[in-house]
């Protein structure tokens, strides 16, 4: 991923604090090299609570596809933020994971981000692992 | 009738990279099972093992939530376009706390303690308790060497190290933080290096002194948990009373051969040291490893034991072995667990305790020399140097060796072996009115033999000061030391 997309994440997630923030992470799937190409930013459709939850509606996730089609690239996965609380998935995080989709999670202590992370589903959902993320200017990429 | 429908990216791996595919079916739940059926991947993606839709998968007809229709009866039409789409959602759990930003991890942190990170137990929390964690480790030796490395590897904040001693070649059958080019060089050095291989974000306190009732308050006053990695007694019950008296935790480990003794003593919660051992044993009856031997491999068990015992209590997790002595036999590969209770009377942590202050230990486990010294000349105890320059001269002294036969075939000077053990019944094969020259490894047990024959009536009976171990080191170095 490169510098600017990260940096437009931490905004995302600065600007809807103390609220959860969420949007999709599109670009290049590479079996162990995924590449991010485009960050879009999605509104919280949470209706309440939107303080410790994000949700992302079936009508917003077709729409997700299909701009990612017209951008000729893929929906990568999702981002959201954790508010006053470390980028690590919840539980819950981990119940609603779908596999092979990247979870980024920006950590925002006070206002302000801080560490971020990704993670991804095993294919048998016994392991949300995480995985290594490339912050570049220039060549950027998310390994595995 | 094939309906078209769409798949979702996340379960395209499925379908061959499709993003839509045709399928028969006349109603919703008969498309899944055809389509199930003939990619059969996806059908752990749809349904739980009960059958049910995934809470995370929705279905379409068109625009339209089958939930709002007639679910999975819901007929179709042939222009009809079935879509499968999945909810996103996420966020913090309701009782995550929030966690203070005292301490925080960077991301290579993140990484290097993500196997941590993802266990509920651990956590975030978790892992910023252990970086915030100071831990004392006393003695670098056969237990303090995994204690050091596993603590380090797992993110312990900072570790302190007490040790004054130097790598010596016999310790490195086991004590795995020194290596063979540490040889002669301070355990501390070896310490440090090791630790900042496996982990450089572990801050390392070396503290290279002896541990005294002088020194050990205020070395172990900044510390939250102090483990005993120590071979000695007097230093264990030393370590104890300044736990006790400083209210800290301290998780203690022992090790003989293939025994090992592992628990957590807390007078705050439990019982001590003093509660389980009143009194030291008898200088001398229990052997320590350099006199019995260990097994190389048993202080890396005990020590990982209480790396474990220390890692829970510093998260705050599981069942500490606060009152239970756990006694592992490695050779019947046996644990026993013994439920160990807080003595009323004990001196330091009982209802009326008479220790306020940390003590003598060397007095009080029998090891001070008495103040009047043994004349050299008392008969008792003969040099190395005086034994080898009276053989030199022609005597003939008879020489017995009281170890035991498997120390015998390591090195000996050539002199019949009656073990020590054996003595009480075979000392009638030596003879009363020789000089005797009595020797064992490092001249304690040839001591006990010499005051026993004594008594039976062998006046000129010697003991060997220093043992074979002198003889090896001051007159005949071509033999090797154990």
């Amino acid at each position: 991923m490169r510098d600017e997309m990260l940096q437009e994440i931490n905004r995302h997630a600065e600007q809807e604090y103390p609220e959860e923030c969420c949007g999709m992470l599109l670009g290049k799937r590479r079996a162990d090299d995924s590449e991010v190409e485009h960050v879009i930013a999605i509104d919280n459709s949470q209706g309440e609570n939107r303080k410790r939850r994000f949700l992302v509606t079936p009508e917003q996730y077709r729409q997700a596809e299909k701009e990612a089609e017209t951008m000729g690239s893929e929906l990568l996965g999702f981002y959201h933020s954790h508010p006053d609380h470390p980028a690590i998935p919840s539980t819950f995080d981990t119940d609603h994971a779908l596999p092979w989709f990247a979870y980024l999670i920006v950590s925002v202590m006070n206002g302000k981000s801080g560490d971020a992370t990704v993670w991804t589903l095993w294919e048998d959902r016994s392991r949300f692992d995480q995985v290594g993320l490339d912050v570049k200017k220039g060549i950027h990429a998310v390994r595995q | 009738m094939a309906i078209k429908v769409f798949i979702p990216t996340p379960l395209r791996a499925c379908t061959g990279r499709q993003a839509s595919v045709e399928v028969e079916g006349a109603t919703v739940d008969e498309v899944l099972k055809n389509l199930s059926q003939r990619y059969g991947e996806i059908r752990q993606h749809l349904y739980t093992e009960n059958n049910d839709l995934r809470s995370y998968v929705n279905v379409y007809v068109n625009d339209e939530d089958i939930r709002y229709l007639q679910k999975g009866q819901t007929t179709l039409k042939q222009t009809d376009t079935l879509s499968i789409v999945p909810s996103i959602a996420g966020g913090v759990d309701a009782d995550d706390v929030a966690i203070s930003s005292s301490v925080a991890l960077d991301n290579e942190e993140v990484l290097r303690y993500s196997r941590h990170l993802i266990i509920p137990e651990v956590g975030m929390h978790g892992q910023k308790l252990l970086k915030e964690s100071r831990v004392l480790i006393v003695g670098a030796g056969g237990l303090g060497s995994p204690l050091a490395l596993y603590l380090a590897a797992a993110g312990v904040g900072t570790l302190g190290i007490v040790d004054f001693d130097v790598v010596d070649l016999t310790n490195l059958q086991r004590q795995i933080l020194h290596t063979t080019e540490d040889l002669g060089k301070p355990k501390l050095d070896s310490a440090r290096k090791a630790i900042e291989r496996i982990n450089p974000h572990v801050k390392v306190e070396l503290h290279p002194v002896q541990l005294t009732s002088g020194n050990a308050l205020a070395i172990l006053a900044s510390y939250d948990i102090v483990v005993d990695g120590t071979d000695n007694f007097a230093t264990r019950y030393l370590v104890n009373d300044a736990c006790v008296l400083l209210g800290k935790p301290n998780v203690y480990g022992s090790i003989f051969r293939f025994d090992g003794q592992v628990t957590v003593f807390d007078a705050k919660h439990g019982p001590c040291y003093r509660c389980l051992y009143p009194a030291p044993p008898p200088p001398g009856l229990i052997p320590s490893c350099a006199e019995g031997g260990v097994l190389g491999v048993l202080p890396g068990i005990i020590g990982t034991l209480q790396a474990l015992e220390t890692i829970k209590l510093i998260l705050h997790q599981g069942d500490s072995l606060v009152g239970r002595l756990v006694l592992f036999d490695a050779l019947s590969f046996k644990f026993r667990e013994l439920v160990l209770r807080k003595n009323p009377a004990c001196p330091i942590c009982g209802l009326s305790p008479s220790i306020h202050e940390l003590i003598d230990y060397e007095q009080f486990c029998g090891l001070t020399r008495p103040t009047e010294q043994p004349a050299e000349d008392d008969g008792l105890e003969i040099t190395v140097e005086d034994l080898k320059s009276r053989l030199d001269r022609g005597d003939t002294p008879s020489i017995l060796d009281v170890r035991e036969p498997h120390e015998y075939s390591i090195v000996n000077l050539g002199a019949p072996l009656i073990p020590l053990g054996k003595l009480s019944e075979r000392f009638q094969e030596l003879d009363p009115s020789k000089e005797l020259v009595v020797y064992c490894k490092s001249g304690v047990r040839s001591a006990k033999a010499v005051a026993f024959l004594r008594k039976k009536g062998y006046s000129k009976a010697k003991n060997l000061a220093g043992g074979i171990d002198a003889w090896a080191q001051r007159i005949d170095r071509k033999l090797p030391r154990y």
